[in-house]
């Protein structure tokens, strides 16, 4: 649960996307694409659900990144290495199915870029026989700017073609995520798409790919609180059934997903993060 | 001349309401060696039956009214590791107290003329801890290279580990939550067993070797494979019954409708009642509903009394239940705590519809008005809805205690772990072995939901056959 290492890998106007490596031994040797952690920082922290974003089980590390947003992200942006985690549990959630789908586009916004990243290079490298390439993978990232964009590199070299979309044009090309998308499906066939992201840009996704028949899946960022299958906190509808993100997700067809409801029930607590959140400014930076 | 049953100070009612300390205060010296004095030492004691694990409570009870308290809490300790826990949250109304020659044949719980005989027991159980009369256990050499890895920390699990531990093995207790104790910790709220009861048997765990590993999710950090190749020779699961049942109605996912594991978890273990001290919220509202007539929908309603009491709103908080009073699964004691406390009851009321607020979250219940039938399988009569009886009832907070199922994580990564129509484990009732040798199971992983005696003496079982055959 010790930080080994901390990276800002984006600081633009105070909003800051920080990048940790943490000792965790024996999640490293489970973890898989789509899997997730929670995290507390503190005794009296929340628990707080990050995705596994890398794992090398030879330094019994695991990547954690995450945009400081609330309270708790905070805290955990102003740890060092050397500090300690109070509790790190995983690998939660299912594992992303990784076959051989053929032609993949992998669609991140914000901070969902980086879960994306797990996913393209665990599909990069699914070759099925043996010594045949794997899945084919176009990765489209969206950022509001060029400050903000992450792990740019690092999704270059797990796709075949990558497409980089800014709100305000100051990078890659100007616009959303979803007008590439766009492009892209009306010109070629695609197996599958894969999307994380606000829940606006993962809902416009989920509807371009219905439009050519392409299956989307996407990993959705319900509140959770013990992330083990016992409160049903995180519930989410799919094709009209209730299912527990953190026990039978966190990824599911997009098509079958409640968007309205999500959103909904993850702004059950909108007034107490304000409040919490203007007491965020004594954390030392 | 006819003894009166000594009746257990309690806090005030207009100070309890407002936070989150013991109500029942407990019997002092006097009051106990009073009410021990009312027990018949009947010749057949029916009581000992009425007990899941037996406890010789005419014993006990004789040992108190000599003032020999150790004794008392030692012949408790022969049945049941945990007497101040049990002392506590037993339904003894329903089992020990309902048996007792002084209620009255054919009653559907405990006469009040009854022995108080949880009070009795958590008195010698408070006795116990006071005077650190814990057993230190008889190690035997031939159980140290005995190693067994318990798999989640609530009531199953801690009695299972204490009576391995007390014969030298041992013992890891796994806990996927940052802390221990399971439902104890996060179901249960501190009014009714206050954390240093609790962490005081956990202390005296740690004592006898046992070694507590918690924020590991056995199942996915780890398979049941994986734990014997570890060097596990024995496992005991204690799994537990956590996964909350939701109505199936329409808009039973609108915010602010909780379940009652989410509810409570929120303000048992990550304490949100001091939000924002503590950074877990939790929400409360003016027109708080909870659903469901078993002791979870007391706890909860009682939790959301003192969050509206806390935050300054008039108390106004329904339980809803399809059948009536005399019906509910729940404790007296907590029927009556609740009723004293201002919960409000409406019987017969079956739910149908949840209606969304303007401000997007709950903001109506629709019910079906019901009445009795039969007797189901439960022995309950059977609530039946009248068709066209709907009435609204307004509501901007729910909390739906409709029952509990199996934890499902490990089960699901564990195949061969063979399992019955509910998901429960199956296990040998002779021995509590599962369907994987050396693999043994109790507790509400096993029965479905249960009490927390019921869970040790299924986990007591399990010990002892762990201890016969290694």
């Amino acid at each position: 649960m010790k930080i080994l290492s901390k990276e800002v890998i984006a600081n633009y106007a105070g909003a800051r996307i920080i990048k940790l490596s943490v000792f965790a031994p024996e999640i490293s040797l489970k973890a898989r694409a789509g899997n997730f952690v929670v995290v507390m920082v503190n005794e009296k922290g929340e628990r707080i659900p990050l995705t596994i974003v890398d794992a090398d089980s030879k330094a019994g590390s695991i990547t954690l990144i995450f945009q400081e947003a609330g309270l708790t992200t905070r805290i955990l942006g102003a740890l060092d290495a050397g500090d300690k985690l109070y509790a790190l549990s995983g690998p939660l959630g299912h594992a992303t199915e990784i076959k051989n789908y053929g032609k993949v586009i992998l669609v991140g916004g914000g901070v969902g870029i980086a879960e994306i990243l797990p996913v393209a290079r665990a599909l990069k490298e699914a070759g099925l026989p043996a010594g045949q390439a794997g899945n084919h993978i176009t990765a489209i990232l969206g950022s509001r700017n060029k400050g903000m964009l992450i792990l740019e590199a690092e999704l270059k070299s797990a796709s075949d073609q990558l497409y980089i979309m800014t709100d305000d044009g100051s990078y890659g090309l100007r616009g959303f995520t979803t007008d590439i998308l766009k492009e892209l499906l009306s010109k070629d066939k695609y197996d599958l798409i894969y999307s994380v992201g606000p829940i606006p840009m993962m809902k416009k996704v989920t509807e371009i790919a219905a439009e050519y028949k392409v299956k989307t899946l996407v990993s959705l960022n319900a509140l959770m609180v013990d992330a083990t299958g016992m409160c049903g906190c995180c519930r989410v509808s799919i094709f009209g059934e209730v299912k527990f993100s953190c026990v039978d997700g966190p990824e599911f067809d997009g098509s079958g997903v409640d968007w309205a409801e999500l959103e909904k029930r993850n702004k059950a607590y909108s007034i107490q993060e304000k409040h919490i959140c203007n007491l965020s400014r004594y954390i030392k930076p | 001349m006819k003894k009166e049953p000594v009746k257990v100070k309690e806090a005030p009612v207009e100070i309890r309401v407002g936070n989150f300390e013991e109500v029942v205060a407990g019997y002092s010296e006097q009051e106990a060696l009073r009410e021990a004095s009312r027990c018949l030492q009947c010749k057949n004691p029916f009581c000992i039956s009425g007990c899941p694990v037996g406890i010789d409570i005419k014993k006990f009870i004789y040992h108190i009214t000599q003032k020999d308290y150790r004794s008392a809490y030692f012949t408790i300790r022969g049945k049941n590791n945990f007497p101040s826990i049990c002392g506590r949250v037993c339904p003894a109304e329903y089992q020990c107290r309902k048996a007792c020659v002084l209620t009255a044949k054919g009653e559907p719980f405990a006469s009040d003329e009854s022995i108080n005989i949880h009070l009795l027991e958590r008195f010698s159980g408070d006795y116990g801890k006071e005077n650190n009369l814990d057993t230190p256990g008889q190690k035997e050499a031939k159980f140290s290279n005995l190693r067994v890895a318990v798999v989640g920390s609530g009531p199953a699990g801690l009695c299972c580990a204490g009576e391995l531990a007390r014969k030298g093995a041992k013992v890891d207790i796994f806990e996927s939550l940052h802390k221990t104790g399971g439902v104890l910790r996060y179901g249960i709220p501190p009014f009714r067993l206050p954390w240093d009861i609790l962490d005081f048997e956990i202390n005296c765990l740690k004592k006898l070797g046992v070694n507590f590993i918690t924020n590991f999710l056995v199942g996915k950090a780890m398979t049941i494979k994986e734990l014997f190749a570890q060097g596990y020779s024995r496992i005991f699961l204690g799994l537990g019954a956590g996964v909350p049942s939701f109505l199936g109605v329409k808009g039973e996912n609108l915010a602010n409708i909780y379940s009652a594991n989410e509810f409570l978890t929120r303000v048992n273990l990550m304490s949100a009642y001091k939000f924002p001290e503590f950074h877990t919220p939790v929400n409360i509202g003016k027109d708080v509903l909870i659903i469901g007539g078993g002791n979870t929908a007391m706890d909860a309603a009682r939790v959301a009394l003192r969050l509206q009491k806390i935050k300054g709103l008039a108390l106004n908080t329904t339980v809803i239940y399809r059948r009536t009073d005399i019906e509910m699964p729940a404790r007296r004691m907590e029927i009556e705590h609740a009723r004293q406390e201002g919960v409000k009851f409406e019987f017969l009321a079956q739910p149908k519809e949840f209606i969304e607020s303007d401000q997007g979250g709950v903001g109506k219940l629709i019910c079906l008005r019901s009445k009795l039938g039969k007797p189901d399988s439960s022995g309950r009569r059977r609530p039946i809805n009248i068709e066209g009886s709907e009435f609204e009832l307004n509501c901007d907070l729910c909390v739906i205690a409709a029952g509990l199922k199996a934890n499902q994580v490990l089960i699901k990564e564990t195949p061969e772990l063979k399992t019955d129509a509910n998901s429960d484990v199956i296990v040998n009732p002779e021995n509590m072995e599962s369907s994987i040798k050396g693999v043994y199971a109790g507790g509400d992983i096993v029965g479905g939901e249960g009490t927390v005696i019921e869970a040790m003496g299924m986990a007591k079982k399990a010990a002892c056959a762990i201890l016969d055959n290694s």
